[in-house]
């Protein structure tokens, strides 16, 4: 009797929840998911930062903006985002010229745009502004893509991407274009040109290794042999691999790891976080966040489908897409099979805006699910 | 292309989902891939790993190259590698760095003021990279040191190779000298490249061939414990370490004959002055000596504020390279220089004799301008004008000229231009010229060239300045007659992995060209008699050498004391005198040197720098080396005798 009570007080607690979250157009599933990350994450940054409580604090802090800033965009009706969209767009590339002319150098690279109050990076806008603004232009059109339309859009990706690579600032760029593209090959461009635009690649990427910076080509190189530099460049991906080696299946416990404590893990609570993970949680650790991630993206990628418009698949599946870039691109880094560029583990790593602009765009995709069709 | 094309939700929708599904299996592709990786990492490779990070862990140590030495053109060494212990400190493995260095300075084994500069320079570091804190430490302070080792986790002492200059202060300026890597030349210099190396050339042949004397880098993996002790072994395995041999820097010939440097820094001994002493036919610096000198080992190992405050504070400048730094006014050594220019510009025929009263006025002015000698010269040609110095002859030869075709005829003998000469911080000195003038002063009324000013540039006073290398180097250009080598110090380089010397080409410039070559054995003739005629300004000093000595005095006025020295009343009086100047090359025949001697406040270049450039001739031509205590006597003046005994410096 008493059991059963408690139980059904349980139950009941749990569907007011879940009725609460609905309310406010937050999917259950996918908040749990984002909320079961970001709690995984503060837990490991914890221990990561040295019990720094400071950084802590200041990362819970960034997490309760950002979550705040997510429900408020959820309650914003898609169709307002995708009038808005446009105009971001350019106030985002006029506020990246600005950047280019006046911007503040902060090591050695110039991304950052003084408001007074705030050092604002308006290339973190163009990673939502960008993928918007071309779900925006294809709303209208038919499919296939017309190669009309695709010059738009590689202006409209062209651009922002081109002025955040001169700052600069090769991760972002690669993911604000990858946003972009993303809704093109969504959109229904044709499978003739998507191969096509491949072999261009190919045949272009020997033209941007000479227009590399010599940082940026030392990454690919150490990349393939990390052996080679063991001194520079070499040696994050050397000590990243020794960290997440010497975890093994259940790491070395949570506050143990000796690589990430004795601080032979370079940059250990922000891009190289994962390796920590790896350390002191083992495989499984990192398995099961990349398990949440996959739930995460599989979701999202299920909420994309659902949408009622052109707009709202398309911006909604490049919001999935993107997300899944960020953990593909850093997990791939950290254990040595991709470059080192300065993308983040998402949600995870400490600092950056990038936080603020993953849940903002996970705000976006929760307003587009709130006006489902609601036949399929 | 007119037809119609309109939305098509339901196609739309079937790609949508077709491309969706494509995307979310890439996706999952891809985080499989990166679950093997993770496997293959932390299981198939897991016991090499854990080895690795626990207990014993490899430690990067970084192998410094062999900085490359030195050696004369008669393969004297003039820099070397010696051993010696220095204090390090490797970042990673020192809980406290702050701390850490605090109670060093209180063992008294870094020096208390450097406490701040050290951290930064710390700070600025590879995390696991050995910073050296000393440069060289005393065996006390080794054993000092050693009692209190365990309580400095990550400080340990090291030999290493150190520079050694086996010859001190000779051609100081010359070689230059290594110094201490600051944080602000870490900024400059690539890091992985210097890993291991706490010095870098400062200035001199050392800094302008650092990329060639310094090499490359190795390093070597090593394991080591949680003491950081080295072991060979890992667990039960053995672990593959790694090292890559550095690369020697390339040892360096220079141009620079020591013992021919060493005469003329013992003729210089106590004077403050410059030598220049350069091969006519192939632009080789013999000698460059810059007095007072110091002993560049000083840097090497570590200069102590109080020893560096003396020399950059010391009135008589000794870390100034008067050389190529120093501009003074030619004075009369640019007599044949004018002569030229007149005999080329076709305005003075070298057989005309004009009377010398013992001044010159312009046209429509009464200003007096004196030559040096008040009774006059009596008749002088252009040879007799040039041995006599006869200020009038040229005062008036100026005139006849204008700056503007002086200004072009002096440039092509490089003044005004830097000579090119191959190591750092040559001054161009100045040529003057009206368009100069315009550009150098604000008010319309200071812009001005007046014909006065034309005048006494003739006889290389007024805005007239120039280093003692710009002299020697004009001077050279007379010798070959025409023929311009730019000055150089490097002479060959040996490559350190084969053994080879390669000898370099000397850089031959664009020939000064005459229109009658035979003006340069005008103007040679001059020369000689400076040396040989019984009216030569330079008779006594070169009298009864066995060799031919084309020569030209000079004595340049001082205006005022330079004017961020500080006022000394005993000294002023010596410091307002004139500075003595000899330019010279021999033999006149066939050239072999061409010198220059500037010796600050030396009063009459005859008695002062000639007797110098005598004692050079004398043991490049003849082989006759003065004894040491010998310098002065054959100086031959007594001025030079008594400064001679003086100690150098101040």
């Amino acid at each position: 009797m008493y059991e059963d009570w408690q139980r059904s007080k349980a139950q009941r607690a749990f569907t007011q929840t879940g009725e609460f979250l609905r309310r406010f157009n937050l999917d259950t599933q996918l908040v749990a998911g984002l909320g079961l990350v970001m709690a995984f994450g503060l837990f490991v940054l914890y221990s990561a930062s040295s019990e720094n409580l400071a950084l802590w604090e200041a990362q819970l802090a960034r997490f309760a903006l950002a979550l705040g800033l997510m429900t408020l965009i959820a309650q914003i009706p898609p169709q307002w985002i995708r009038r808005g969209a446009p105009a971001v767009y350019v106030i985002g590339v006029i506020m990246l010229v600005l950047v280019a002319l006046v911007g503040d150098t902060s090591l050695g690279a110039q991304r950052w745009l003084n408001l007074g109050i705030v050092r604002f990076q308006p290339s973190e806008i163009m990673k939502l502004a960008v993928p918007l603004t071309c779900a925006w232009w294809l709303h209208e059109r038919p499919v296939p893509v017309s190669w009309r339309d695709l010059g738009v859009l590689i202006f409209i990706i062209g651009i922002p991407a081109a002025l955040i690579a001169k700052q600069p600032d090769l991760g972002t760029a690669v993911l604000v274009s990858a946003a972009g593209v993303f809704v093109l090959l969504l959109g229904g461009l044709s499978w003739q040109i998507i191969a096509g635009g491949g072999a261009l690649f190919a045949a272009v990427t020997p033209v941007a290794w000479h227009f590399m910076h010599d940082y940026q080509r030392q990454r690919v190189l150490t990349l393939l042999d990390p052996t080679q530099d063991p001194l520079g460049t070499g040696y994050n991906i050397i000590q990243s691999q020794i960290a997440i080696g010497s975890g093994g299946v259940f790491g070395k416990g949570w506050m143990n790891g000796s690589q990430a404590q004795l601080e032979f893990l370079p940059e250990h609570s922000t891009d190289f976080i994962f390796a920590v993970i790896g350390e002191e949680l083992g495989l499984l650790g990192q398995g099961l966040l990349l398990l949440v991630y996959g739930f995460i993206i599989g979701r999202a990628l299920f909420m994309a489908m659902d949408a009622r418009d052109t707009f709202g698949r398309l911006a909604a599946g490049s919001i999935a897409l993107t997300f899944a870039v960020y953990v593909v691109v850093n997990a791939g880094m950290v254990c040595g099979i991709l470059p080192v560029v300065g993308v983040p583990l998402p949600l995870v790593s400490y600092g950056g805006t990038s936080a603020v602009t993953l849940l903002a765009g996970f705000g976006i995709l929760l307003s587009i699910h709130s006006h489902r069709k609601l036949v399929r | 292309m007119g037809r119609l094309r309109v939305k098509n939700n339901v196609l739309e929708q079937r790609i949508f989902t077709g491309r969706v599904t494509v995307a979310g299996a890439i996706v999952a592709l891809l985080l499989f891939t990166i679950l093997g990786r993770l496997f293959y990492l932390q299981v198939v490779q897991h016991n090499y790993y854990a080895d690795l990070s626990q207990g014993n862990r490899i430690r990067i140590d970084p192998m410094p190259p062999d900085r490359g030495i030195i050696v004369d053109r008669r393969g004297t060494v003039l820099a070397e590698n010696t051993p010696a212990y220095q204090l390090e400190l490797t970042p990673e493995q020192v809980p406290n760095i702050r701390d850490t260095l605090t109670r060093l300075a209180g063992l008294g084994l870094v020096n208390q003021d450097n406490l701040e500069p050290l951290y930064r320079l710390v700070r600025a570091s590879h995390k696991f990279r050995a910073v050296p804190l000393r440069l060289s430490m005393s065996d006390e302070e080794i054993s000092r040191f050693a009692v209190h080792q365990h309580t400095f986790p990550g400080v340990e002492i090291r030999a290493r190779l150190a520079r050694y200059y086996p010859l001190g202060a000779l051609g100081v300026h010359a070689l230059g000298y290594v110094g201490a890597i600051t944080d602000a030349d870490l900024e400059k210099i690539d890091r992985d490249a210097y890993a291991g190396t706490s010095v870098m050339g400062k200035v001199g042949v050392e800094a302008a061939f650092e990329d060639l004397l310094h090499g490359k880098s190795g390093y070597r993996q090593l394991l080591v414990n949680a003491e950081g002790r080295s072991v060979e072994r890992v667990g039960g395995a053995q672990v593959a370490v790694q090292h890559k041999r550095p690369r020697a820097g390339s040892d360096l010939a220079v141009a620079l004959d020591a013992k021919l440097q060493a005469v003329a820094e013992q003729a210089l001994a106590g004077w403050r002055g410059a030598v220049v002493a350069m091969d006519p036919m192939t632009g080789d610096v013999l000698v460059l000596a810059s007095t007072p000198g110091f002993d560049p080992n000083l840097f090497t190992r570590g200069i102590s504020n109080r020893d560096y405050r003396a020399l950059a504070d010391s009135l008589d400048r000794p870390m100034f390279n008067r050389v190529l730094r120093g501009t003074y006014p030619p004075g009369s050594t640019i007599k044949p220089l004018m002569a030229l220019a007149g005999l080329e510009y076709g305005v003075i025929d070298p057989d005309y004799a004009r009377p010398c009263p013992g001044w010159f006025s312009l046209p429509r002015s009464r200003h007096r301008y004196r030559d040096w000698k008040k009774t006059g010269h009596g008749h002088a040609d252009m040879r007799d004008a040039i041995a006599t110095s006869c200020d009038v002859y040229f005062y008036a030869l100026a005139d006849m000229l204008g700056i503007r075709r002086m200004h072009e005829s002096m440039t092509h003998l490089g003044f005004g231009v830097r000579t090119g000469i191959d190591i750092p911080g040559e001054k161009p000195g100045l040529m003057p010229s009206p368009e100069w003038k315009k550009k150098a002063y604000k008010r319309p009324q200071d812009q001005v060239w007046f014909p006065g000013e034309t005048v006494i540039v003739g006889i290389g006073q007024g805005y007239l300045l120039a280093t003692p290398l710009q002299l020697a180097h004009a001077t050279a250009i007379i010798a070959a007659k025409g023929r311009n080598f730019r000055p150089r110090l490097l002479t060959g380089i040996r490559d350190p992995v084969s053994g080879q010397w390669q000898r370099l080409q000397p850089v031959e410039s664009e020939r000064v060209r005459l229109k009658d070559e035979a003006n340069w054995d005008v103007i040679t003739e001059g020369m000689l008699r400076v040396t040989e005629s019984n009216r030569g300004t330079a008779f006594g000093a070169l009298r009864g050498t066995p060799y031919h000595v084309a020569g030209k005095t000079g004595t340049a006025q001082v205006f005022s004391i330079g004017q961020n020295q500080k006022y000394r009343e005993a000294d002023v009086a010596e410091r307002l005198r004139d500075h003595a100047l000899f330019v010279a090359f021999a033999p006149a025949e066939a050239p072999r040197l061409a010198i220059a001697v500037l010796v600050e406040n030396g009063g009459h270049g005859a008695s002062v720098a000639a007797p110098m450039a005598r004692a050079i001739f004398d043991a490049y031509l003849l082989g006759k080396y003065p004894a040491p205590k010998t310098a002065a006597v054959i100086a031959g003046s007594a001025d030079t005798a008594a400064a001679g005994q003086e100690p150098a410096g101040d």
